[in-house]
């Protein structure tokens, strides 16, 4: 049904696809796989009509198609949930849905009743709740993205393109989002899936092909790989992707944050739990569950209704992230590109943003050399692939993004990270790297609270676990009891403390 | 010195070839400086004159500073419409103090400098703490600061100010304009500023995406008060300038200056809507609108004109620079 042949790239001088197939049928769900930086994304793009290929052939039925837009790629069939967001921040789920094809009445007025009946019909099709007349920016991730996979779904399209879209969501909604991806393969759609969670692959895939640094390593049926041969493929070698050993952390441990008391509404659930020096407090839940609204309520960064807590055993209070900072308390937000990256900075100045202090000369002075050198030390930890440290953050691949806010922490001497989906869109042989120096962080005496959707990385990172639920901590679990039945358990059914 | 982009690296090092200067962003700017130059000097015999040129920057310099406070807050995201009404306040001020308060003039000139980068933090405030947008809030004060410097001086100029204050004004180390060395000495404070401390990587930080800037831990409001309060400070020097030329405070003087210094600022590169530009493209900016208003002089155009042919000549210049990423 589709088919793209010996697909070349070049952005300036640096060719990223050097002569890439793809040939996806009707029918079927088709994975893209490969590494950070393989070229997934810009073949995609290529696809959509949104960047010129620099040579090679897109056929649709057998017949050779130009897409000089990405209007022209959506008439001929195509739809593209993107790996970063297109929404516009202020308009609603269902005016973002229908941005530039508004259902009109006979007037040539927008007809809002008939776009909000297809949202809804399409948000039931996906069996989730997204609140439908609220600007999209009040929305969780997880909810933007459905918005996202909703927006492509209203266009009807005959190949849909899926640019990682569970790197946010939960194991329940990645099923929702399943069952209509199975439902759309019956009907005969021609699906593009791309994901660094290969389990997904298994699970919902027909057949794969595989990139690695822009070269076309493959394409074979899903029954004849199993998972280590599929990261060989990606890799070009084979990895241990196990999580670093957990070190018991010594008990009586110092309490370095102790939150007291923690109410983001008014009459909602309070939340109360300790971080101890040394270890990773994991914190698990459903999208919406509260857990990046808690973290943001205590640094003083979101909306709180009362908050208490202590650091090192003294009372404190903070304003905003400026003064948490200050106090040796890190953020990465969930969201790269919206809340943690200055995209149109270097990665040498996105990494040394807030961090002027390690780089002085004379003191009022950027010491330009020190800052060079980290960021290149930075960069290499983390295993950015870019073309240097000077490099626009915009022109790297979704995962190395997300690299560079990785190595704008590591590089600074916190006391505290609060990690917020930090591994969302890294791929297999990255995340044990940083699975790896996120371990030696609490080695040296650091702490981290890292929010995850996703649960083996809960399981096999943390040491102890708080899960929420509906805006409120339910039940904080350790040892034996840190798997994901538990876990579950008191997500879906953990009792709130509501105090007025 | 080179730079890789446009947000105020430090370049790499490295020769400094023909396609580097091309890819810089201070490249269009250059052409657009030499062209017009070629142009004006066909048109006119006088404009390659050494003396011409000369008084053409210092004609410059004036609007030169204004831009360069500008410039700060542009970059940032902002925008501050009140630096010309706060020049002729500053000046009508400073003259005030001199003629009819009996103030020393050196402290009359030092207060001057204090009372505008006063209303340039006061500006900083509304924006960052108030937060409201910042071109009501300049235009409101833009407005407060014109109709004061009109009530205090009742509509006329105030002269009788001592005569060594015209060499702000006019005066010249060797052959060099005062006010041209006063603007290049700003615009190399500036440029150390934006290029070699933190403060300027937060200015552009803030421009590029305030949200990270701010959950990063920059102390996003300060950056915001800082850069109002530079532009009222250079309001305040531009007006020591405008004083000495004029040997007398104007509360008239520099109406729309804060148009020509946009438009300074943003032929010379800097996306308006901030986080891009570099500030020697705004000293480009500056000299190439001299230029013109020069040349169409020396060609003895109709004023009324002038205005129209530089207005196109703005949206060209934009247009291109667009077309050229
Ligand atoms: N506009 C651009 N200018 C220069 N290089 C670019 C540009 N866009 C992409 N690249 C480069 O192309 C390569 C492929 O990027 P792409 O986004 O396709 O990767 P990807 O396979 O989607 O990775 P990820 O899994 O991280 O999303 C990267 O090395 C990236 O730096
Ligand atoms: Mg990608």
């Amino acid at each position: 049904m589709l088919e793209l042949k010996g697909i070349r790239k070049s952005f300036g001088k640096i060719e990223v696809l050097h002569g890439v197939d793809l040939d996806v049928r009707a029918g079927e769900v088709h994975a893209l796989l490969g590494e950070n930086g393989a070229g997934k994304s810009t073949l995609m793009k290529i696809l959509c009509g949104i960047i010129q290929p620099s040579e090679g052939k897109i056929l649709i039925n057998g017949a050779e198609r130009h897409f000089a837009d990405y209007d022209q790629a959506i008439a001929a069939g195509i739809g593209i949930v993107f790996q970063e967001f297109s929404l516009i921040p202020w308009l609603d789920a269902v005016e973002n849905m229908f941005l530039a094809r508004e259902i009109r009445n006979r007037f040539g007025m927008l007809n809002r009743k008939a776009m909000h009946r297809r949202a809804a019909e399409i948000m039931r099709q996906l069996a989730v709740d997204v609140p439908l007349d609220v600007p999209v920016h009040r929305l969780s991730v997880a909810e933007q993205q459905f918005v996202e996979i909703a927006k492509a779904l209203s266009l009807n399209a005959r190949i849909l393109v899926l640019d990682e879209p569970t790197a946010t969501l939960t194991p329940s909604e990645v099923e929702h989002l399943f069952k209509v991806m199975r439902e759309l393969r019956k009907q005969g759609v021609a699906i593009i899936f791309i994901s660094h969670h290969l389990e997904e692959i298994f699970e919902i895939c027909d057949r794969i092909t595989v990139l690695r640094d822009g070269e076309f390593v493959g394409s074979c049926a899903v029954s004849e790989v199993d998972n280590d041969r599929l990261v060989e493929m990606m890799v070009g070698r084979r990895i241990e992707n196990n999580f670093p050993a957990k070190v018991p952390v010594p008990s009586p441990a110092p309490v370095v944050i102790d939150v007291e008391e923690l109410q983001l509404k008014k009459g909602g659930p309070v939340s109360r739990f300790q971080l101890r020096k040394g270890e990773i407090l994991g914190f698990a839940g459903l999208v919406g569950s509260g857990r990046t609204e808690t973290v943001l309520a205590m640094l003083g960064a979101g909306p709180v209704q009362r908050c208490r807590l202590r650091l090192n055993g003294t009372q404190k209070r903070f304003r905003g992230p400026d003064e948490a900072l200050a106090a040796g308390i890190g953020l990465l937000p969930e969201s790269r590109k919206e809340q943690g990256l200055i995209t149109s900075f270097s990665i040498l100045q996105n990494v040394s943003l807030n961090n002027y202090g390690k780089y002085r000369k004379n003191h009022w002075f950027i010491d330009l050399k020190k800052e060079l050198a980290a960021t290149r030390t930075a960069m290499a930890q983390v295993r950015v692939k870019a073309q240097g440290p000077h490099a626009r953050v915009d022109t790297l691949s979704g995962g190395n993004q997300q690299k560079v806010v990785i190595a704008r922490w590591l590089n600074h001497d916190m006391q505290v990270l609060i990690f917020d989906e930090p591994t969302r869109g890294i791929d297999v042989g990255a995340k044990a790297e940083i699975y790896a120096l996120m371990r030696e962080f609490t080695q040296k005496g650091g702490s981290i609270i890292m929010i995850s959707s996703e649960l083996p990385e809960v399981i096999g990172m943390s040491d102890r676990v708080c899960v929420f639920r509906s805006g409120g901590l339910v039940a904080t679990v350790e040892g034996d009891q840190i798997e994901s039945e538990t876990i579950m358990t008191h997500a879906t059914t953990g009792r709130v403390e509501h105090v007025a | 010195m080179s730079h890789d982009a446009s947000t105020g690296a430090a370049g790499k090092t490295g020769g400094l070839t023909l396609g580097r200067l091309l890819q810089s962003p201070l490249a269009l700017p250059l052409i657009g400086l030499i062209v017009v130059s070629i142009l004006m000097g066909l048109a006119s015999d006088n404009f390659f004159t050494l003396n011409n040129i000369l008084n053409v920057l210092r004609q410059v310099s004036v609007v030169g500073i204004l831009a360069v406070g500008m410039t700060f807050v542009i970059l940032t995201g902002g925008i501050d419409l009140s630096v010309g009404a706060v020049m002729a306040l500053v000046g009508t001020l400073s003259a005030g103090m001199m003629v009819n308060m009996g103030v020393p003039a050196a402290a009359a000139l030092a207060l001057g400098l204090l009372i505008g980068l006063g209303i340039g933090l006061a500006n900083g405030v509304l924006v960052a703490w108030g937060r409201m947008p910042a071109i009501i809030v300049t235009l409101a004060t833009m407005g407060m600061a014109r109709g004061l410097g009109l009530i205090y001086s009742g509509g006329y100029p105030i002269s009788g100010i001592p005569s060594w204050i015209s060499w702000f004004g006019v005066g010249r180390i060797g052959i060099i304009p005062v006010p041209v060395v006063i603007m290049v000495a700003i615009y190399a404070v500036a440029w150390v500023l934006l290029q070699r401390t933190a403060f300027g990587r937060h200015v552009y930080a803030l421009g590029g995406n305030e949200n990270a800037a701010r959950l990063s831990g920059v102390k996003t409001q300060r950056v915001k008060l800082a850069v109002y309060g530079i532009s009222g400070l250079t309001s305040a020097l531009a007006a020591v300038i405008l004083t000495g030329r004029l040997m007398s405070g104007q509360p008239n003087a520099g109406v729309g200056f804060e148009l020509d210094a946009i438009a300074a600022v943003v032929l010379g590169g800097t996306a308006i809507a901030g986080g891009r530009g570099l500030i020697l493209g705004t000293l480009i900016g500056a000299v190439l609108l001299g230029i013109l208003n020069n040349g169409l002089n020396l060609m003895g155009i109709n004023p009324y004109l002038q205005d129209v042919i530089k207005g196109a000549i703005i949206l060209l210049a934009i247009y291109i620079g667009r077309e050229w990423r």
